[in-house]
């Protein structure tokens, strides 16, 4: 387990991560590749924070702004989810198409 | 930072499993067992988090994800037409252009991990890891904690505005109609009134 090592992981799970959010149609799990950047994107953060921030306690602190942004991210997307499903009854993004010319 | 065997071997073992899992997300046809494969990834990197002297993040980590999968598997359940994977589905959409971004992303990214030095600076001797986080958040960051505090709250009034079906003054789309493509054309965004093409035209790729 070194800083190479896990920054090699937060990579590939960033990779996942944007094939996922760029190929799914269904908005959920569009949603679901866009948590795993930010997984990775923590990961990254520990990593720097233990092997080369010397316990900084803002790495730690920085961890858990990105927790924030990832509820917020979940709880805004599932309340458009409903409302383009309650408009539209629409759950993927192939259906969104009115600013489409 | 010196550590035995054992954590080298851990690491392995859940840097694997956080990947594989991370992967089979996309790969299952359920997707209320997608939601768990996410859950998995991320709590393998909890784990990651707790062996490099996070705990109190990597504890974080679990409850949060816990919950927050269990929300989205209920809304698999609720909207999706295929939660319980019951035929086999595959739902994408530019999908080569999608594996090339992901593989190009991973990488750049790795090349920079691989290449580039970054200062080896270890977590001090007698550092107390949850101590040191409270003393930040409730000291010199106290203003960007209670910030994100705020914008919590504001995420939670905006989610009840957009997900309510009715205002103060009536049902939401109530009158609203929204302007033609064209000059005097029909209203966009409308639904087709024939039969043939209704809402649920999904593409199914295998």
């Amino acid at each position: 387990m070194t800083l190479v090592t896990l920054l090699l992981l937060a990579a590939a799970l960033i990779g996942i991560g944007l094939y996922g959010a760029l190929s799914q149609q269904s908005f959920v799990m569009l949603m679901m590749g866009l948590e795993l950047i930010l997984n990775g994107v923590m990961l990254a953060a520990v990593a720097f924070w233990a092997y080369s921030g010397a316990g900084a306690p803002e790495g730690q602190l920085l961890t858990i702004i990105v927790m924030a942004v990832m509820a917020i991210e979940m709880a805004m997307g599932f309340a458009l989810v409903v409302a383009v499903f309650r408009g539209k009854q629409a759950d993927t993004t192939e259906a969104l198409s009115e600013l489409k010319q | 930072m010196e550590h035995s065997i054992a954590v080298d071997i851990a690491f392995l073992l859940l840097a694997v499993l956080a990947v594989v899992a991370g992967w089979r997300v996309f790969r299952t046809d359920s997707m209320v067992r997608a939601s768990f494969f996410l859950l998995v990834s991320f709590i393998a990197v909890g784990a990651i988090m707790i062996l490099l002297a996070a705990e109190y993040l990597g504890v974080a980590m679990f409850f949060m994800m816990a919950v927050e999968m269990m929300v989205m598997a209920l809304f698999m359940v609720m909207f999706m037409m295929n939660p319980a994977g019951l035929n086999p589905m595959m739902m994408v959409h530019q999908h080569r252009l999608s594996i090339v971004a992901g593989g190009v992303a991973f990488v750049i990214l790795a090349a920079m991990a691989l290449f580039s030095s970054f200062p080896a600076d270890p977590l001090p001797a007698g550092l107390d890891p949850v101590h040191s986080l409270g003393e930040e958040m409730l000291g010199d960051s106290m203003l960007i904690f209670e910030s994100a505090g705020i914008v919590l709250l504001a995420t939670m009034i905006g989610v009840v505005v957009l997900s309510s079906h009715r205002g103060r003054y009536g049902a939401a789309e109530e009158g609203s109609m929204p302007p033609g493509l064209e000059p005097g054309g029909d209203p966009a965004g409308q639904p087709e009134d024939d039969e043939s093409g209704g809402g649920h035209a999904h593409h199914h790729h295998h």
